[in-house]
């Protein structure tokens, strides 16, 4: 496997693209141990294999999954990057995040499409004002980008958003303009790709059915659809998933899984420039390159691990998108899928180590992952190697739950992703 | 959309009703008697089971009263909802 470059696409556009083999390696079998096992071959699991691969010396490294990677969350999401978020914490981890999108095409040599075209919470009554402001203030007080716009600069920067409409009046706006969003797939096949130029194995097919622990608690051996694997560590980055997961080490979580739905159009020609969200009539929307409007319903009301959620959801979502955006209203909408997204009681994630030695978790990040998961794979590999916390993933610790030092995204307006 | 079955009003309409989570979490009697790790067990720590789940729910578009459920949280079928003190049912084989 060779590089990206200018000159291979030009010779590769000669040869009638003939040229070009598999982006990684993905061994059917896995080998008998492994030093790091990563549960879970999404976008976060990947980038963990990846960082751990590049900047870390833990030997042999191996990523199993259960379907194909990138099948789940990862390639379900609405795409959408930001940072704004209320508290230092958040806005660190999220922001480290953001850091990592704007130099990753680079970094990995893949054309991730990080597209920073900016990011316009909308503002829909006095208590969405007051609360977008005092998040800009928070996150320029963290060095985190963040602007007010009145209605008509929320208008000028997004045309097709009718700010006159009587349903949802538009007050203003916070734009972060780093913001914006990235092709989700090409984030998996990237890292995968990286990882496995690395020396990453990545086994797809390959399901978790068992953890073994020895006579000192710590993990020792995983069971599963291909066979037994020995293992050093285990990182379990498993989303919707991770409750099931644990509880083969006997552990349980403070997490509940939802359906979390999206949708998108008929392809058309550029009509949407930015990301517009709106977490009071829980609305967001986006327009791919490929020219699709791809538009985030809400999460269902209960725990659901079904991956399609309720077509209630969707039609409310697609009601607030017409009296939005008015120009909208004939578009025909091609697909909707759901996703299982696991969240916890404050909204935020859990990352670091678990109460069995040599595993560790990865996971809660609820209905927002994808923004996060080149920060997320990058402290989560940092406290695997270590065997403690990251210094950004440190607040995000599993026993926040008994200290009380919870950092309650939920409270701070954060309904949407 | 799916039919949900009150105890006390029959079948209504999912809109009618509010998941409340997990159903027979009892409030510990003497909440000083425990320690951190305990009391972040009650509060936040949950089954979370892909399968049957024995869930409270609320009628609260309706009688406002709150039932239990046995659903799955795979084909989100209910095998039965049942008053609430009442013993839960067996799940369906």
């Amino acid at each position: 496997m060779s590089g990206f470059s200018a000159f291979r696409l030009l010779r590769e556009a000669l040869r009638g693209q003939s040229g070009w083999g598999p982006q990684w390696r993905s061994p059917e079998q896995p080998q008998p141990a492994y030093d790091v096992v990563i549960i879970g071959g999404g976008g976060h699991g990947l980038a963990t294999a990846y960082y751990l691969a590049k900047e870390h010396r833990v030997g042999r490294i191996a990523v199993l999954e259960k379907g194909w990677i990138g099948g789940g969350n990862t390639g379900r999401n609405t795409t959408i990057i930001r940072s704004n978020y209320l508290f230092p914490e958040s806005a660190a981890l999220y922001d480290h995040a953001v850091q990592l999108w704007e130099g990753l095409s680079q970094e990995l040599n893949y054309n991730v499409m990080f597209s920073p075209r900016g990011v316009l919470m909308l503002a829909h009554n006095v208590h969405d004002e007051q609360s977008f402001r005092r998040h800009v203030h928070a996150n320029r007080l963290a060095g985190v980008d963040n602007e007010w716009l009145d209605a008509e600069a929320c208008r000028a920067f997004c045309p097709p958003l009718d700010i006159a409409q009587q349903r949802y009046p538009v007050l203003g706006g916070a734009l972060q303009r780093r913001g914006g969003v990235a092709r989700h797939d090409a984030v998996a096949w990237g890292y995968a790709r990286a990882a496995s130029a690395l020396g990453v194995d990545i086994i797809q097919n390959c399901e978790v059915t068992g953890i073994s622990r020895g006579a000192d608690g710590a993990v020792n051996s995983l069971a599963t659809t291909k066979g037994e694997i020995r293992v050093g560590k285990v990182g379990v980055v498993a989303a919707g998933s991770t409750s099931l997961v644990m509880a083969m080490a006997g552990v349980r979580m403070p997490l509940e899984s939802f359906p979390l739905q999206a949708l998108v159009s008929e392809p058309v020609k550029p009509v949407f420039p930015c990301v517009v969200m709106s977490n009071t009539v829980h609305a967001y929307i986006s327009q791919s390159d490929k020219g699709e409007l791809v538009i985030g319903a809400g999460t269902d009301q209960y725990p659901s691990y079904s991956q399609a959620g309720g077509v209630q959801i969707l039609s409310h979502t697609l009601e607030a998108i017409c009296e939005l955006f008015p120009m909208f209203r004939r578009m025909r909408m091609l697909r909707s899928w759901g996703g299982i997204v696991d969240t916890t009681s404050d909204r935020s994630p859990i990352i670091g180590l678990t109460p069995v030695p040599g595993l560790f978790v990865n996971c809660g990040w609820g209905t927002g992952g994808f923004k996060a998961t080149p920060g997320s794979g990058h402290v989560f590999a940092a406290t695997i190697a270590r065997a403690e916390p990251h210094p950004i993933a440190a607040p995000f610790s599993l026993d926040r739950f008994a200290t009380g030092r919870l950092i309650d995204e939920a409270a701070a307006a954060a309904v949407a992703h | 959309m799916v039919l949900i079955h009150c105890p006390w009003c029959g079948d209504r309409a999912e809109l009618e009703f509010r998941h409340c989570g997990e159903a027979h979490l009892v409030r510990p009697a003497d909440p000083a008697a425990l320690d951190d790790a305990q009391w972040a067990e009650y509060l936040a720590f949950r089954d979370n089971p892909r399968g049957w789940a024995r869930e409270r729910w609320r009628h609260v578009h309706g009688c406002g009263r709150f039932f239990n459920a046995l659903r799955h949280t795979l084909t989100d079928r209910f095998a039965a909802t049942y008053k609430p003190g009442e013993a839960w049912p067996e799940p369906p084989a």
